[in-house]
């Protein structure tokens, strides 16, 4: 008789939670946003259909702002591992010239991200959409269901979710309605991390703390990571050690100084650090309910 | 802010540990032991609160986050110039505006013992679906009652579906105890209560701890104000309670959910072991269709498993090639589950619109979906005094004893036994909603030879069992025509012949369903309409229906046919002439109609519409009624009813 760890539990249900929609949808999608919570479903997902390849493409919508870093390591993760990529990109943002410098953080990420999201899901009919969102993020995330429904207009609406009991999943839904599923629902920060260091998943660099240049702007360390980024008078780029406790889009993620040069130093300063992960993120400082209303506009 | 802010001092010790040795800690935690529960119980009985402050007491709380808490109470804060923890927890919009529950949260948090996943629910009544979907993954549940108030409905109604969804652990945590001025008397009175209402629930442990969430008394530590209680506090008890289930050691059971075929040469069978232990080399079936074969392989991407235990997503290789698909469930040869297409069930029902017994819903298992019914709502059960009552349809929030009938076999264990092969939900087919939660009590083997759907028993059926043909004979004449009195012979006859009849005359309609008609054509037409549609349920019944109306309009004796079937109808006209009815008389109507006290009478101010092309035409003249008789039976029996 085998105990199962509290990490074997954690990726048995996500193993499940996979292979139910492999096995229900007609035509699923795994979000990737190239972090370490995606690593870490993406590990899963090998492991949940071996020896078979993903049953599924993988797709990033890519905000064309991401750290350069991201995508090289992108690139290299989905040849290491055979994925069928798909790269989505809102055509109309780039002719916009949507850059989060002129038009700031929220139409920024509505167009680019949100937008460019629901333009990706439309455009190839995906039916159910694999994210890493995890309740420990944030209170409307904590509510959620692991099988979230989205209206054909990728409207979540909280006050009238499925129940969900057990490990049976509901998944019916009509023609352009479709489902978000987060197999990583019940697992924590330090869950996420115990495991890349026990599995020894990759995970991009700028996790690490490293010498890189930074500005500090509204009290936030931005990292010049290209030329797009305009300096304001007297800004000069400082070479700094920092890393990122989130990744996202460079002018949107702030950085944090640290000495944490390997995964147990990150383990080590995220568990004694007194400020919660999302701190770095712009995003969520706009009003209480920020998030609810991200999501439900379609956002992940 | 008078909350607590120091931490306690394993937190303390946590941080020197992390910073000399985070190597070692982490190995440390993955050995924690881990508990999943709920909190529930009535609105305001301080759950929120509770694991609020839960959460503050084992620093899950961040300094940002307590920055904007702080902010939070004082904007829409219950609690005075206290921290509101509940505003931690009720994390949608309308949550935080109505100051109340409405969806389950799920929290995480750990000590240096355990890990624990809570998941926080509604408790208003209309949100009972949101508790039993945190209930239904839940070891153990914390039921809070509030002094002031004892034990409610809710609490009744929490603690039976906590019970029906197999938690067997319960901590009924007395909260703010510090209104009352930590009374003991108060929290003995709730203790007795509460065990005279569980004596009839299946609990193996109940826990009382009296509390004050609010101020965190006996949450972390043992309270100073209730030196009167010696047990646990609420954390020492979450730590340590003993709440597996054993599942490992239960007969093994693999629901099939993917079949795993990279290429020709790999065939596996992906799944979550429900319960027991399988080893390579054992002896295995697959069911339903009972083919047996050897486990050649545990497959996993980090290698090959000698064994395999519940809960373990695994992939299994079988020596044989059988054929095995999603919805099987691959089992050890001894203690095999059932597979059946009907069983009793208990139901939650979880929508505004009832259940309906005989409407088809969708209904998953683990790993199978199918059409199913509630053939019967045997009985709803009172969350107050668990007493069964009487009930056509089982409303929101309602729990009914059911009889389910499946399109298909399901392969399954009592829930009671084997929750994950024992549960079901149930799916509306229009809107695609979950509408119920099912909980299997046994299957129902009488019945598996009997077609379990009502309607499938069809006219066909029922004339089978009576080894005859149903129609109409549809007797049409003048009054006194001897429409009656051929009729009668004609059913006396097919009764001597063992046939099924039945007899409809003007004698036991007009007295009955029609007795609220008169004579006028409207009513003559309404009349002949009503014993049409009454004949045909009866033709559906599998009966011989015999009816002697005059219908005298060509119209609605066309309407009646055209209800049937053909070959149902057989219009017989009782050709008698007037002159030799008005001789009859036999209820002394012709006369009165000749004196005109009987308006509309046919024949007279009402016309007769004589039928052209009736299947048999009784030339009365000349003709016996006994004669008229052997005649409908000889032609019937030759052309309808062999």
């Amino acid at each position: 008789m085998t105990i199962l760890t509290h990490l074997q539990r954690l990726e048995a249900e996500s193993i499940h939670i996979m292979r139910e929609v492999a096995a229900t949808c007609s035509n699923p999608v795994m979000l990737y946003s190239i972090g370490k919570d995606s690593s870490v479903m993406l590990h899963l997902a090998l492991k949940a259909f071996y020896p078979s390849k993903l049953p599924f493409p993988v797709m990033h919508v890519d905000t064309t702002w991401k750290f350069r870093e991201m995508i090289e390591f992108r690139e290299k993760f989905v040849k290491d591992n055979g994925l069928d990529l798909k790269v989505h990109i809102n055509q109309d943002g780039v002719d916009m010239n949507m850059s989060p410098f002129t038009h700031g953080s929220a139409v920024h990420t509505d167009v680019m991200k949100t937008q460019g999201l629901k333009q990706a899901l439309d455009k190839y009919k995906f039916d159910a959409a694999f994210g890493g969102a995890r309740r420990d993020e944030e209170k409307s995330r904590a509510k959620e269901r692991i099988f979230s429904f989205r209206s054909a207009q990728h409207r979540w609406d909280p006050k009238n979710q499925r129940p969900e009991l057990w490990n049976i999943y509901n998944n019916r839904i009509k023609k352009g309605e479709s489902m978000r599923v987060f197999p990583l629902s019940n697992w924590t920060e330090l869950d996420i991390w115990q495991y890349i260091h026990q599995e020894n998943i990759p995970i991009v660099p700028l996790y690490l703390a490293k010498k890189r240049p930074v500005v500090k702007r509204d009290g936030m360390l931005v990292m010049v990571d290209d030329d797009r980024m305009p300096l304001e008078p007297g800004e000069v780029p400082e070479m700094k050690m920092v890393r990122f406790r989130t990744l996202g889009c460079y002018p949107l993620t702030g950085a944090i100084e640290s000495t944490a040069t390997t995964l147990t130093d990150i383990i080590q300063e995220m568990l004694l650090t007194k400020t919660s992960e999302r701190e770095g993120r712009a995003i969520d400082k706009d009003s209480n309910a920020s998030m609810e209303q991200k999501k439900q506009e379609g956002y992940f | 802010m008078s909350a607590k802010s120091e931490k306690p001092s394993y937190v303390v010790q946590e941080s020197e540990k992390i910073s000399a040795d985070i190597v070692g800690y982490l190995k440390e935690q993955e050995h924690k032991s881990f508990l999943r529960f709920i909190t529930c119980g009535s609105v305001d009985d301080g759950k929120s609160t509770l694991i609020g402050r839960l959460l503050y007491d084992s620093k899950l709380i961040f300094e940002d986050q307590l920055a904007v808490l702080e902010n939070d109470s004082k904007k829409d804060g219950t609690q005075g110039d206290d921290l509101d923890f509940a505003l931690l927890v009720d994390g949608l919009a309308a949550e935080r505006e109505q100051g109340i529950t409405i969806d389950v949260a799920y929290r995480f948090f750990a000590t240096d013992k355990r890990k624990f996943i809570v998941a926080d629910t509604p408790g208003h009544e209309q949100y009972t679906r949101n508790m039993a979907t945190g209930a239904s993954s839940a070891d153990v549940a914390v039921i809070l009652i509030d002094a002031r108030r004892g034990m409610l409905t809710q609490t009744r109604r929490h603690s039976y579906i906590v019970n029906l969804l197999g938690i067997r652990h319960v901590i009924v945590a007395i909260n703010k105890m510090d209104l009352v001025h930590y009374s003991e008397k108060t929290c003995r009175a709730i203790e007795a209560e509460y065990r005279s209402f569980a004596a009839n629930l299946n609990f193996s442990s109940i826990t009382f701890i009296p509390m004050s969430a609010l101020k965190g008394d006996n949450i972390m530590d043992a309270s100073e104000q209730m030196d009167w209680y010696k047990g646990p506090s609420l954390m020492t008890e979450l730590e340590t309670i003993d709440a597996s289930k054993n599942s490992s050691s239960s007969p093994f059971r693999l629901p099939v959910q993917w079949v795993n075929r990279p290429n020709l040469d790999f065939r596996g069978f992906s799944g979550t072991i429900a319960s027991g232990t399988v080893k390579k080399g054992d002896t295995v079936i697959a069911l339903p269709s009972a083919k047996t074969s050897k486990v050649k392989s545990i497959v996993t991407y980090s290698g090959e498993l000698d064994s395999a235990s519940a809960d373990q997503a695994i992939t299994l290789t079988l020596e044989d090639e059988i054929d095995i698909s999603r919805g099987d469930v691959i089992t050890e040869l001894d203690h095999r589950p059932e597979s059946t297409d009907q069983f009793q069930a208990h139901i939650i029902w979880m929508h505004d619109k009832p259940l309906m017994p005989g409407r088809p819903y969708l209904i998953k298992t683990t790993n199978k979906t199918t059409t199913g019914e509630v053939t019967e709502l045997k009985h709803k059960i009172n969350v107050n005094s668990l007493e069964h009552e009487a009930g056509k349809v089982l409303e929101l929030n309602e729990v009914g004893v059911c009889n389910v009938g499946l399109e298909e076999a399901i392969v399954f264990d009592a829930y009671q036994d084997n929750a994950a092969m024992g549960s079901f939900i149930m799916i509306d087919k229009i809107d695609n909603t979950t509408v119920a939660a099912g909980m299997i009590d046994f299957g129902l083997r009488r019945a598996t030879n009997v077609h379990w759907q009502a309607v499938d028993v069809h006219q066909n059926a029922r004339a089978e069992q009576k080894r005859q043909k149903p129609v109409v004979l549809w007797f049409t004449g003048l009054s006194a025509s001897g429409k009656s009195t051929i009729a009668n012979l004609v059913e006396k006859k097919l009764h001597i012949l063992g046939k099924h009849t039945y007899l409809l005359d003007g004698d036991n309609v007009r007295h009955g369903l029609n007795k609220d008609l008169g004579f006028v054509e409207a009513d003559r037409v309404e009349n002949i309409r009503r014993v049409g549609e009454v004949a045909k349920l009866m033709v559906d019944a599998g009966l011989i229906v015999l009816t002697a109306f005059i219908s005298p309009f060509r119209a609605e004796r066309r309407m009646v046919r055209d209800m049937m079937d053909e070959h149902e109808f057989i219009e017989v006209f009782v050709d008698t002439p007037i002159e030799i009815c008005e001789q009859r008389d036999p209820k002394g109507l012709y006369k009165k109609a000749r004196k005109g006290e009987i308006k509309n009478f046919t024949g007279f101010d009402s016309p007769y519409e004589s039928p052209e092309g009736a299947e048999i035409h009784l030339h009365m003249a000349d003709l016996a009624a006994e004669d008229a008789a052997d005649q409908i039976i000889a032609k019937i029996q030759e052309q309808y009813l062999s």
